[in-house]
């Protein structure tokens, strides 16, 4: 068995190196094939997993040892159980279809480059190793069974979505963004750093099983941070943890490198920035639940930046008009949703919706993809317009995407997200009130920007024949702007369809997930966090929960967002404008962003430039080198004026005087005693 | 007395640099092969030291004396152990580097440029394994002149304000370290035998004044915040080889000179002083991190960037955990190869370009892409990314600083965020981005031998990223014994 485990992140690790180094040898087609085919053996082999995972076979081991100091042994190593092994598929199945699309998308990518550059010319296989070295890197994090390789995956998926998020690398937008989404991201993982070392520190140990068994003692101690004042230290530890997983899973406020990222390749944005590298601290947390358990502090602060989260940023994606950034806020909302579950302790079900999330997410970004392929780059959907008749494929898996990510029922999003709410409603942590309010209303705005996406985008005036003229600066799509936009090739589609069924049908599996003790010991919950075991008493099975779900509020208020967009962009599409310039402060705060970007670009990126310099022309320069180093200087200068002659500038003299002043202190100080 | 390796090392590179000088560089091929083959001989003489070192033992090994000058005690005693090992085997590797990466750039009197390197090679391996104090001053103070030589020679146009600005910082710290040596000697009864130093006792004021010595004159070396300006300067008018050296051994002199002085002879000021010693440590970390976001000079941005990391050192040393001293050592060995990599990098891009501005760059990853790999490989250690060398010795510093006291932790991580800034900063600037000018337009992406050099670092970096066991577990016993040592007052 262990082999198998050794199989499924390596096999995409291989395909990476092959695809990256030897690129050139084997060609676009060896590339792609030898990175899908290692990413398919990857899904197979986790499948496998899976069936034995289901058996009660669970595996908790070490492949070698990486380091040892200080009491404190750092080791590579498995840890395979249920939580893994959803992990494990979610990841190598996007994943896959990802690779799969990529061929199609990718296709013409020499087209995105200048004509004269060099990194041109490999783009196509280096853009395939770059996601196959992900997936591996993911599947470390996943897999792992102590903290070090779980920070190790931590950065490496970083690092991966660092090179493609800059992928093109000749646009300013994209070199800026991958830059603020590593920085941003550090940010988290300093914080995530700091818990992890107190986890050292306190528990003497980094393996999760040794830690988690002596959580009772890291709850019962308290550290003193600020003299006089004596903190929960398991709230120390498991804030600073969550603070990692805000960098990773884009929580406010550190979400602000999410929708920049929508730079990368669209393949990238839906593997990467909405499937699964930004629910890695969703999967984090909820592996740490034993710990967070014990912390009523840290869940209530989960909760208050989820619930934060899951509105204010569900607001932004109605004036957004780019297709993809329309689809980035509506992630932000939707992690936002799996941050309050945590903060519930609701575990399974925040790792219930980043499974439903990962296929209707992965299938609205990679539609939005295939529209901006038979676009030719346009991502303005109000270029757009009506292309329901021209992608009836695209415009299906879109429609049931947009569908599963409102929450209507039978869709897979309305299980889990009706879930989430349902868990927060029941909730008793401090401020599970406001989350539940933030949520609610929350749903309403997600029917309506899911359906405004469909509705702009797919249905009304034909706006793209009378935007030729405007894209003329996409010079490398100059030809064909007159032609009729197409449907995708099936490379595109394909993948399209396979992510589309899970989007309706992956919800249809809440009562063995949720309520059917799936998740066994892999998950903890402290008894009086009762929300998931008060649920399952009223669950009666899928379809009383959907009949059930016709007389409650998210229902309606999904219903009546969705009537809302219906009646906005296709019975009075003149309304909208009318609208915005009516509440213009209101547009313009989230056309802004609320100030977010502005604000840290001022403060954090201007402040410490302003104070770098200051250190630098105030500290080194002035008071170090100019009153210290050259006053001393001047001082030797003054002094040797009337020896200036000794002074010649050669070097070698001045090595000889200090040999010959070294030996002269010698004798007098020998000769002193 | 089987063993004469360590006296291998030192001399090896060193009569083979006569030798290279008398090849002469009118006869530049025949020279620049025996300057190589003398250096990978000088790196394959120091494998049986790893090879053979015993890791249960915390004592010195492959020791070899000889008297020296018998009227004043002075032994020609050499020894290696856990501590310094490794750091021979560092020099010599990166000695061959910079052979390599002199192959064609210099022109002018190349076999003395050759010579020079191979001499401080020699002089800093007699650095790292001197058990007598006398044998170490000569070579400490002996390493700097083919320094100040190869700066002088080979380096840019205000070479001599460098050269003097590094000399006045030294002056004073080599004469209070000599005051401090003879000190010791009268105070052990006539002895230069470090060993037995580190067992003298002391009151806690002369403790404390030879500790202030010591630490004047190793806290120019490092270097530490405030004595470190002169580093940007010496680095900016040094070759790329000079700037490698410097940057991966010579800073390493000082470090290793707090646990092979202050520490063991002094370990009650080194207790009383540790604050001190912490608080400048962070500061070099934080203050010179946010100096070096605002460089516009990338040679000066990666010599700030190493003040930041010798921040680290500093720190582990004086948090007195075996985490910290351990993470500090680790430290030292993946920041000679990172920060030589990084200063590589620039002088690969300086040999075509002849400019070190970020503002000249723009866009390099068009014309040099397996260049920009590479340096964007090593910037990512620099920033300290996991599965590079740069993660370990950062982590074990964090986890023991964290484990001394947490607000110190704290202001140590703040490098993840200051690290990243500045190194991909500069990173996005210079290889990002359309191509800048015409002269980026014009760049050729690196030969198969730049490609060596670089590659070979690469590997271990990421070896040593991947698997720092090897690494560590030849520290254990003397971090161990060290650490006991420094536990036991010595008043």
């Amino acid at each position: 068995m262990k082999s198998l485990y050794l199989i499924i992140p390596f096999a995409p690790l291989v395909g990476a190196i092959v695809a990256g180094f030897f690129g050139r040898a084997i060609g676009r087609a060896g590339s792609h094939w030898v990175t899908s085919l290692g990413v398919a053996i990857s899904f197979a082999c986790s499948l496998l997993v899976f069936q034995d995972v289901m058996a009660g076979h669970t595996f908790n081991g070490t492949l070698y040892s990486w380091l040892e100091s200080g009491g404190l042994k750092f080791e590579i190593g498995f840890l395979i159980d249920r939580l893994t092994a959803i992990m494990m598929i979610v990841v190598t199945f996007v994943s896959l279809m990802v690779h799969i699309y990529t061929i199609g998308y990718m296709a013409h990518d020499e087209e995105n480059w200048p004509v004269d550059s060099l990194a041109r010319t490999y783009s196509y296989q280096r853009f395939f190793s770059y996601i196959s070295l992900f997936t591996f890197s993911m599947l470390m994090l996943v897999m792992s069974n102590n903290f070090v390789q779980l920070f190790f995956g931590w950065e490496a998926v970083g690092l991966v979505s660092y090179l493609l998020i800059g992928f093109w690398c000749n646009r300013p937008t994209a070199i800026y963004a991958n830059l603020k989404a590593f920085l941003v991201n550090r940010v988290g993982d300093f914080g995530f750093l700091l818990g992890i070392g107190l986890i050292a520190a306190y528990a003497g140990s980094l393996d999760y099983f040794t830690v988690f068994a002596k959580g009772k003692e890291l709850a019962a101690a308290t550290v003193e941070l600020i003299p006089g004042s004596s903190w929960a230290l398991i709230s120390v530890i498991c804030i600073g943890l969550f603070i990692g997983a805000m960098g990773k899973s884009a929580q406010f406020p550190l979400h602000v490198w999410l929708p920049d990222s929508m730079e990368g390749p669209t393949p990238i944005s839906a593997l990467i920035h909405a499937a699964t590298m930004v629910t890695a601290g969703i999967f984090m947390v909820s592996r740490m639940s034993p710990l967070f358990e014990l912390s009523e502090a840290a869940l209530s602060f989960v909760i208050v930046i989820g619930a934060i989260t899951a509105f204010f940023m569900a607001l932004i994606a109605i004036v957004q008009t780019d297709i993809k950034r329309v689809v980035a806020y509506s992630t932000l909302s939707q992690l936002g949703y799996m941050t309050v579950a945590l903060g519930a302790s609701a575990y399974s079900v925040a790792i219930f919706h980043l499974m439903t999330h990962a296929f209707f997410k992965a299938v609205l970004f990679l539609g939005a993809g295939s529209v901006i392929i038979a676009m030719h780059h346009e991502q303005d959907m109000r270029r757009m317009g009506g292309l329901r008749k021209y992608m009836p494929i695209t415009y299906a898996t879109v429609l049931i995407g947009a569908i599963a990510n409102a929450g209507l029922p039978p869709f897979a999003g309305f299980f889990s997200k009706d879930s989430i709410i349902e868990a927060v409603h029941l909730s008793h942590i401090p401020g599970a009130g406001f989350a539940y309010a933030a949520l609610l209303a929350g749903v309403f705005i997600g029917g309506l920007y899911s359906f405004r996406l469909v509705f702009f985008a797919f249905h009304g005036e034909e706006r793209f024949r009378h935007a030729g003229a405007h894209h003329g600066d996409h010079g490398e799509h100059g030809h064909g702007h007159h032609a009729e936009p197409h449907e995708s090739p099936k490379v595109v589609t394909v993948p399209l369809i396979l992510l589309a069924i899970p989007s309706i049908a992956a919800g249809w599996f809440i009562g063995p997930m949720l309520f059917g003790g799936y998740f066994g010991d892999a998950i903890v919950i402290a008894p009086e966090h009762g929300a998931l075991a008060h649920m399952k008493e009223s669950f009666h099975g899928v379809i009383a929960m959907m009949i059930h779900a016709l007389g409650t509020l998210p229902f309606w208020f999904a219903v009546s967002g969705a009537a809302t967009a219906w009646f906005l962009y296709i019975v009075r599409p003149d309304l909208p404008a009318v609208i915005k310039a009516r509440l213009a402060p209101f547009a313009w705060v989230l056309e802004k962003k609320y100030g977010f970007d502005d604000f840290n670009d001022w403060f954090f990126a201007g402040g410490a430039r302003l104070l770098g310099r200051g250190l630098w022309r105030g500290g080194d320069e002035v008071l170090i080198d100019g009153v210290a180093v050259n006053g001393s200087a001047s001082l030797v200068g003054r002094f040797a004026f009337v020896v200036r002659r000794l002074q010649s500038g050669h070097i070698y003299q001045y090595a000889f005087s200090m040999i010959i002043g070294v030996f002269v202190l010698l004798t007098l100080w020998l000769n002193r005693t | 007395m089987s063993s004469q390796l360590l006296s291998l090392a030192i001399w090896l590179p060193i009569f083979g640099a006569f030798a290279v000088l008398a090849t002469g560089s009118e006869r530049r091929d025949a020279m620049r092969w025996l300057a190589l083959v003398v250096a990978v001989a000088g790196f394959l003489v120091t494998l049986p030291l790893y090879a053979g070192f015993d890791r249960t033992q915390a004592g010195m090994q492959f020791v070899e004396q000889a008297p020296w000058i018998p009227g004043l005690n002075i032994h020609y005693l050499l020894g290696v152990d856990g501590i310094s090992v490794l750091f021979i085997l560092l020099n010599s590797f990166i000695t061959v580097l910079v052979v390599l990466a002199g192959w064609t750039v210099i022109e002018e009197k190349q076999a003395q440029y050759m010579g020079a390197f191979l001499i401080m090679s020699g002089l800093m391996n007699g650095i790292f394994c001197a058990l007598d104090a006398m044998l170490f001053y000569v070579f400490f103070e002996a390493s700097l002149i083919p320094m100040y030589l190869i700066i002088g020679v080979w380096g840019g146009p205000k070479r001599v304000y460098a050269a003097f600005k590094f000399f006045l910082y030294t002056l004073l710290g080599s004469l209070l370290m000599l005051i401090a040596l003879i000190y010791l000697y009268l105070a052990s009864g006539g002895s230069f035998n470090l060993l037995e130093w580190h067992q003298v006792r002391l009151e806690m004021t002369p403790q404390i004044l030879l500790f202030v010595a010591f630490l004047v004159a190793f806290a120019v070396k490092v270097p530490m915040w405030p004595v470190h300006t002169w580093l940007p300067d010496a680095h900016v008018e040094a070759p790329t080889g000079g700037s490698v050296v410097l940057a991966a051994i010579m800073l390493k002199l000082g470090a290793y000179g707090f646990v092979r002085f202050s520490l063991p002879i002094a370990p009650d000021a080194s207790q009383y002083l540790a604050p001190l010693m912490i608080t400048l440590s962070l500061i070099a970390v934080v203050y010179i991190g946010f100096v070096a976001l605002v460089q516009t000079d990338m040679k000066k941005l990666v010599a700030y960037s190493s003040i930041s990391h010798m921040g680290f050192v500093t720190l582990g040393f004086f948090i007195f955990n075996q985490l910290g001293v351990e993470g500090a050592l680790v430290q030292m060995i993946s920041h000679g190869f990172v920060s030589g990599a990084m200063f590589l990098c620039i002088g690969v891009m300086y040999d075509r370009m002849h400019s070190r501005n970020i503002a000249d760059y723009g866009g390099v990853i068009n014309t040099m892409p397996k260049f920009a790999a590479l340096f964007l490989f090593f910037a990512m250690a620099n920033s300290g990314l996991p599965a590079t060398s740069g993660f370990v010795g950062e982590f074990m510093v964090i986890l023991g600083a964290i484990k001394f006291n947490f607000w110190v932790g704290f202001a140590a991580a703040t490098t993840l965020i200051l690290g990243a800034a500045y190194t991909l900063w500069m990173v996005k600037r210079v290889a990002f981005g359309t191509v800048g000018n015409d002269h980026v337009r014009q760049l050729s992406d690196i030969n198969s031998r730049e490609l060596l050099v670089l590659g070979l670092l690469a590997l271990a970096v990421l070896a040593m990223g991947i698997y720092p066991f090897p690494f560590t577990d030849v520290m254990h016993a003397s971090v161990d014994n060290l650490l006991k040592h420094v536990a036991v007052s010595k008043l």
